[in-house]
């Protein structure tokens, strides 16, 4: 057990033999890789330490742009028209209506949502079989965060042997200085976070002026609280331990990859046999690895991917890019750890040209179910019914006989206008002959005339009378006919078939 | 635990509880430290809100009782403040209502819907009873729905029908007027009873005996068109109803209109101005005005 102890580890850190190539080698245990992680150990810290390369300068771009899109998205305007909401991306639980730029939807069209996500889905499939967890590696919130905490960390502590150094060493003044700083931004962080989310529920610059006077909704507190201690705590303290013990993704995207994924990977046939390399001596008879070990100390997740794949691996790529730097200055060509699929190493061995294949049966039939769902989801929204009738009839009483003898029904009429304008709607019956329809509080000139505001939904109560000498429609007590809509300007209709009750 | 029964795990190296259950052992690993102290905090928390908040049941004079605490907060309290306020805050529009003319408040979306709303409980509380929850009525009373108003349909007539009544002794301004018993009371014999029957059933096209219905026209002319009419269509400033409708208070079958000639009747419908207060009337009477038939 010495070696996963922190004293073990800070002894190995400080074994940075002067190395023959002049690479400061590192003689470490990846202290998560599933041979070193006993079932019944508690945490062994990670210190990652610092990469530049491609795969580093990809990280930092993903992270700006997904961040920025966090963090601005509840700011950018949309005009609607008066009375609506100008916000671009709003999820207006008050109101009961989601807005996003030109979507606008109601509670029943919640579908859309689903739509949403079931695209998402297959189109996390998709990208998995083709490049692995790229999602993962690149643009998981719990990677964006983590990534920035242990940056943050390294910009206050120092890059992985002086974080080492530091907590193998008593408490000092400027451990503790070192350790609160720390601490603080991350909070800071955290609470811009959790402050950042509540904006997508109201109007963001209302909200912000309500956050700055303390006088915001108590749930908009509450929000803050959570989110800035989640950030924190899954950030900060969690970190790997979310993607090793909390996801389940991890244990789903082993069924999306297939031979032909391209996965980030140790090419075994060419590193191996791996040993340390004098400078000038020869490469005859052995692999390019040196055993330096900077690919496991580069990694966030504290595994060494040399183990082949494993599910603890992110695939953030960082491992590439600590490889790529050995292999230039050992003057051996790059791409020891590289994006490789699991079928080439024996197609190499078996001296077969290797093989990248993006368009396989599997990535076609993602596509295709991608294609598939979009173009529904498309022509739902294209062809989105803007006007919408319920009707509900009065149970208690059925119907009541009037002083001439006829037969009298209640209806209440629900009419939504989803369009950002109101609208007149004429509102009329179809197959009932000789029916006449009666507003029940004549509140407008015309009462078959019935006036929507803009996104809204008005009920109206009407009554319908059938005159004696028309009540043979009405058979076994019941009649079929249906209540029609009519938009007047464009003449849009929409009916909804309902039933006349009688005596039997 | 004896020494003897101690176990270590070979694998996790930890002590199990000695227990074995078909050769599955429990690790008696120690509980996690932030466990631990949150369970701690608990229990501290628990000791403060004993001291501050209402905790512990005791029998005081033979009746259960509690501690009060030293905040002595009675959750209570609250649910009676709020309820309070709820009615004050009621108590106002009630108010806007009592004072606006009934015509006035109908045409004031603001308060019609409160007024409705306000009517429908009340309808429920207390006229429900005898006109059914749906106000359709029975045998009897009324059913609210329809177009036909023994005492009127306008939103004043059915204001002042609720709040006087119907032959409500106790009320001086009640409506009174009652259709005699024809029969019981000699003022009639039983073969013109039975003639004015069947011209009655006459105004609907329902006679059985024309001769009779002829007759019976004479008969009519003589006794019933002060209320009802010389044409049937009825008065209701007198409470008579229309006999030339659809709708019959108590059934429009021969036997039953023979039996309403015979021994009269004179339904009741109390004063409801001694048990509600002018705003609730005025809400039960939109109610009722909007329920389909109102004039
Ligand atoms: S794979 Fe590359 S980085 Fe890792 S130990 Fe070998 S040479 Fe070093
Ligand atoms: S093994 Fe490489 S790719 Fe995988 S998590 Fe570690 S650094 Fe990232």
């Amino acid at each position: 057990m010495t070696e996963l102890s922190l004293e073990g580890l800070a002894a190995r850190a400080a074994q940075e033999a002067s190395h023959p190539h002049g690479v400061a080698g590192e003689i470490i245990t990846p202290v998560n890789s599933s041979k070193n992680r006993p079932m019944y150990a508690s945490r062994v810290k990670v210190y990652p330490k610092l990469v530049h390369g491609f795969f580093r300068k990809m990280k930092w771009i993903v992270m700006a742009v997904t961040l920025g899109i966090y963090y601005l998205t509840p700011w950018l305007r949309w005009h609607r028209g008066p009375g609506l909401p100008d916000q671009a991306v709003l999820l207006d639980f008050a109101h009961s209506r989601f807005y996003f730029f030109f979507i606008e939807i109601w509670p029943e069209e919640i579908y859309y949502i689903t739509g949403l996500l079931i695209l998402a889905a297959i189109g996390l499939f998709l990208v998995t079989s083709v490049a692995g967890r790229v999602w993962c590696g690149y643009t998981c919130p719990q990677t964006v965060w983590t990534d920035l905490f242990i940056h943050v960390e390294r910009w206050i502590e120092g890059d992985r042997s002086a974080r080492i150094r530091l907590d193998r060493e008593g408490w000092s003044v400027r451990k503790l200085f070192l350790k609160v700083s720390k601490h603080i931004v991350w909070l800071l962080i955290a609470l811009a976070t959790g402050g950042a989310w509540v904006f997508y529920f109201a109007d963001a610059p209302a909200l912000a002026d309500q956050l700055w006077h303390l006088d915001a909704p108590v749930i908009a507190w509450g929000a803050i609280a959570a989110f800035t201690a989640s950030t924190y705590l899954l950030g900060g303290i969690a970190r790997e331990q979310v993607c090793i013990y909390m996801c389940p993704w991890p244990r789903i995207q082993g069924a999306m990859f297939d031979e032909e994924s391209l996965l980030v990977s140790y090419k075994a046939d060419r590193g191996e046999l791996r040993g340390p390399h004098k400078k000038g001596t020869s490469w005859e008879g052995r692999g390019d690895c040196i055993d330096c070990g900077q690919c496991v100390v580069a990694c966030p997740m504290g595994i060494d991917i040399r183990d082949g794949m494993q599910l603890e691996c992110i695939q953030c790529a960082l491992c590439i890019d600590a490889c790529n730097d050995i292999m230039d200055r050992i003057e051996r060509p790059r791409g020891l750890i590289g994006y490789d699929t699991l079928s080439n190493p024996d197609r190499r061995r078996a001296g077969l040209k290797q093989r990248f294949r993006i368009a396989r049966p599997r990535t076609l039939v993602y596509a295709a179910a991608m294609l598939l769902v979009g173009g529904i989801m498309l022509y739902a929204l294209t062809h989105r019914q803007t006007l919408e009738l319920n009707v509900l009839p009065d149970r208690n009483p059925l119907f009541v006989t009037l002083s001439d003898g006829s037969i009298r029904n209640g209806y209440t009429l629900k009419i939504q206008n989803k369009e950002l304008t109101g609208h007149n709607y004429r509102v009329s019956i179809v197959g009932l002959d000789g029916a006449r329809l009666i507003r029940a509080v004549p509140d407008e000139a015309d009462p078959s005339m019935v006036l929507v505001g803009a996104d809204t939904l008005r009920a109206v109560k009407y009554f319908i009378a059938l005159p004696p000498d028309k009540l043979s429609q009405v058979k076994d007590g019941e009649a079929a006919f249906s209540i029609r809509v009519t938009r007047l300007d464009d003449g849009t209709i929409t009916e909804t078939e309902t039933g006349f009750r009688g005596p039997q | 635990m004896t020494q003897e029964h101690k176990h270590r795990d070979d694998l996790s190296g930890v002590d199990t509880t000695g227990h074995e259950w078909d050769g599955i052992r429990e690790l008696n690993n120690p509980l996690p430290k932030w466990w631990l102290y949150t369970f701690y905090a608990c229990i501290l928390v628990a000791a403060v809100y004993w001291v501050l908040w209402p905790t512990w049941p005791y029998i005081h004079d033979g009746v259960w009782t509690h501690t009060n605490g030293v905040l002595s907060y009675v959750q209570r309290d609250t649910v009676r403040q709020e309820l309070a306020a709820v009615a004050a805050g009621r108590q106002q529009t009630l108010d806007q209502i009592t004072k606006t003319p009934i015509e006035n408040v109908a045409s004031n979306s603001q308060l019609m819907e409160v007024a409705l709303a306000g009517g429908k409980a009340a309808f429920g509380d207390n006229c429900a009873p005898c006109h059914g929850s749906n106000a359709a009525g029975s045998k009897g009373f009324a059913n609210l729905n329809d177009d036909d108003w023994l005492w009127g349909g306008s939103l004043k007539e059915i204001q002042q029908t609720i709040t006087h009544g119907i032959r409500w002794e106790a009320d001086d301004e009640t409506h009174q007027n009652q259709m005699p018993r024809f029969l019981k009371d000699g003022m009639l014999p039983r073969d013109q009873v039975n003639d004015v029957v069947e011209y009655v059933l006459s105004f609907s096209g329902r006679e059985d005996d024309k001769a009779a219905a002829t007759r019976g026209a004479a008969v009519f002319a003589a006794n019933c068109v002060t209320c009802h009419g010389a044409d049937g269509k009825g008065n209701k400033d007198l409470g008579a109803p229309n006999l030339t409708d659809a709708i019959w208070l108590y059934g429009g079958d021969k036997n039953t209109i023979l039996e309403t000639v015979s021994n009269g009747r004179g339904g009741v419908m109390p004063a409801w101005n001694s048990r509600l207060s002018e705003g609730t009337i005025k809400e039960l009477a939109l109610y009722v005005h909007s329920l389909g038939g109102g004039k």
